[in-house]
């Protein structure tokens, strides 16, 4: 079995989070061939082919020639899978290649059971398995869930190149907004989800965090939405924390959300929802009305 | 300029999920159905867009499904969609993506949209491939999860959201199909005078039979909880109580409360 791997390359880095692609590789017991659009000067440590097309040549973000450089790489090596990371480059160009290709795709792998791919739905509180019936398949796989793996050595590098017609170009890169609140020096996180219900709501919140030393989080729909400032957002999109404590209210459990925090010490959700998938990492949860409870434990304080 | 808008009815994400006697998807009783909230920002952006170029301008709203997607159907009418278009299918979430996008991408070959929005994915399956494989079925230059958009003179200019924050901006020529994130405006709700207005709007109604002629390439085998890790502790009862237990957990657990 084969798999070819496609890793990521941003603003002039290798992104360590391509190492998880050999971690899942080695669960499904793969060989492994790399394809990487970067650059010379910084290859990964792998002793296979790597198949490197220059970032500075095909851009960093350039999908329909990235999608032609997968697809010679896949003529060549008849792989039975293309491996991606379930990222904002892997789930753009992914379905690309599984189009042309006129394959399955599994979308945001978490496991392997029985010959199918584990992966998350209705918003994570369940699972489905999937099987791809036809003979390859382009697998997608969720951040952080198979440990990253370096396979150690230097690869045999065969450079490639393509050129194709494109209506998509990149402009370039907007930095991330500026932060007034460092969230990863907090030893108490006490975060405001959807479940806070409006805006007059989030005084509660803080007002725990308050009395408890800490900062405000907030999760995704609450940021959007506008009651919460970005700068206080915890995610993949936001922050990545691990305080001592973190209180999470009224928050679901989004992936993208859990990414962010399941690192932290000690994690209490407080949900009226007993199924929400932020169960899955909190230490205790809470069935209760965020809104009922959280002003009475801030009253214990 | 013509202008699609795809959507997907879905259950609210608050619901308990059961398997169906099937085994490889939900049980569809007592649950309550809303549209995909991803979606929304896909009509809000698509409207606000109608709104910019007026007249000579046609916005048209397709969702895939049984009876019970006309709702969605119709608050995307009552949002500022011009025309419907229900491709009537009982059996859609049976459908695996490369099937979904099939069908959106028969509809629309010969339609000429010169811009196609979805959402990034949806709540329930959250594969993320539908809108792109349907730009990809038709030759459409794409880009996804889009948190800016702007459109002039045939260019979009859009803003990808990228991990850590960082956005990545893009410009697409049309004919373009984006995918929308959460955050990319802020979806408008009906008024009630548009809610009245929208039920004279006409609803085509396109049996699944007549569009799709793909064959599934993937299949589910099976639909069930995630396995219990264990550990965590669930707290119910009075709150009063909660709040007792809690302390006494924290006061044991971490060095926090002192």
């Amino acid at each position: 079995m084969k798999a070819l791997l496609i890793g990521e390359y941003r603003e002039g880095k290798l992104l360590e989070s391509s190492y998880e692609l050999f971690g899942f590789a080695q669960q499904l017991g793969a060989e492994t061939a790399l394809l990487l659009v970067g650059s010379d000067s910084q290859l990964p440590a792998f002793g296979g082919t790597l198949y490197l097309a220059d970032a500075n040549q095909c851009g960093e973000y350039n999908p329909d020639l990235h999608k032609q450089l997968v697809l010679d790489a896949v003529q060549k090596e008849n792989p039975d899978y293309v491996v991606f990371l379930h990222s904002s480059y892997g789930w753009d160009l992914a379905p690309r290649v599984a189009a042309k290709l006129k394959v399955a795709q599994v979308s945001e792998a978490i496991g392997l059971t029985d010959g199918g791919f584990e992966v998350g739905c209705c918003n994570a509180k369940m699972r489905r398995t999937v099987k791809p019936t036809t003979a390859k398949a382009v697998i997608t796989i969720q951040a952080g869930a198979f440990p990253g793996l370096q396979p150690g050595g230097t690869p045999q590098v065969q450079k490639i190149t393509a050129s194709v017609e494109s209506n998509v170009s990149f402009s370039g890169y907007e930095p991330a907004e500026a932060k007034d609140v460092d969230l990863t020096r907090a030893e108490v996180i006490v975060t405001a989800g959807r479940g806070v219900g409006k805006k007059e709501n989030v005084p509660v919140i803080a007002a725990l965090a308050k009395a408890l030393g800490g900062e405000l989080g907030a999760s995704r729909p609450v940021v959007d939405a506008g009651w919460v400032e970005h700068s206080h957002q915890v995610g993949t999109t936001g922050q990545t924390v691990s305080p001592k404590l973190y209180i999470a209210c009224g928050v679901s459990g989004a992936i993208q959300h859990l990414a962010g925090m399941k690192k932290s010490d000690f994690i209490v959700a407080i949900n009226k929802d007993k199924d929400a998938p932020i169960g899955e990492v909190a230490d205790v949860l809470v069935v209760a009305d965020v809104l009922q409870f959280v002003p009475a434990l801030t009253a214990k304080m | 300029m013509k202008i699609l808008v795809c959507i997907k009815q879905v259950p609210d994400m608050e619901s308990r999920f059961k398997p169906a006697a099937s085994g490889v998807w939900y049980d569809e009783s007592d649950l309550a159905w809303r549209m995909n909230e991803y979606d929304e920002y896909a009509v809000e952006q698509a409207v606000q867009l109608r709104e910019q170029l007026g007249e000579g301008c046609e916005l048209t709203v397709l969702s895939i499904g049984p009876d019970r997607v006309g709702e969605a159907i119709k608050k995307a009418l009552a949002m500022g969609c011009d025309r419907g278009v229900h491709v009537q299918d009982d059996a859609a979430a049976t459908k695996d993506p490369w099937q979904i996008a099939a069908i959106i991408a028969a509809y629309a070959k010969d339609q000429g949209y010169d811009l196609i929005f979805t959402g990034m994915q949806s709540q329930d399956r959250g594969s993320a491939q539908v809108g792109v494989t349907v730009a990809e079925d038709l030759g459409y230059a794409c880009a996804t999860t889009l948190v800016g958009f702007a459109y002039d003179n045939g260019t979009v200019t859009a803003k990808r959201e990228l991990e850590g924050g960082i956005k990545g901006v893009v410009k697409l020529t049309t004919p373009a199909l984006v995918t929308c994130q959460l955050g990319l405006n802020v979806p408008r709700y009906p008024t009630l005078p548009n809610i009245m207005k929208a039920k004279k709007k006409e609803i085509q109604s396109i049996p699944v039979s007549e569009l799709l002629k793909e064959e599934p390439l993937a299949a589910t085998v099976s639909f069930h909880p995630p396995a219990k890790k264990g550990g965590g502790i669930v707290l119910e009862g009075e709150v009063g109580a909660l709040v007792d237990q809690l302390m006494g957990i924290l006061k044991e657990k971490t060095t926090v409360l002192r």
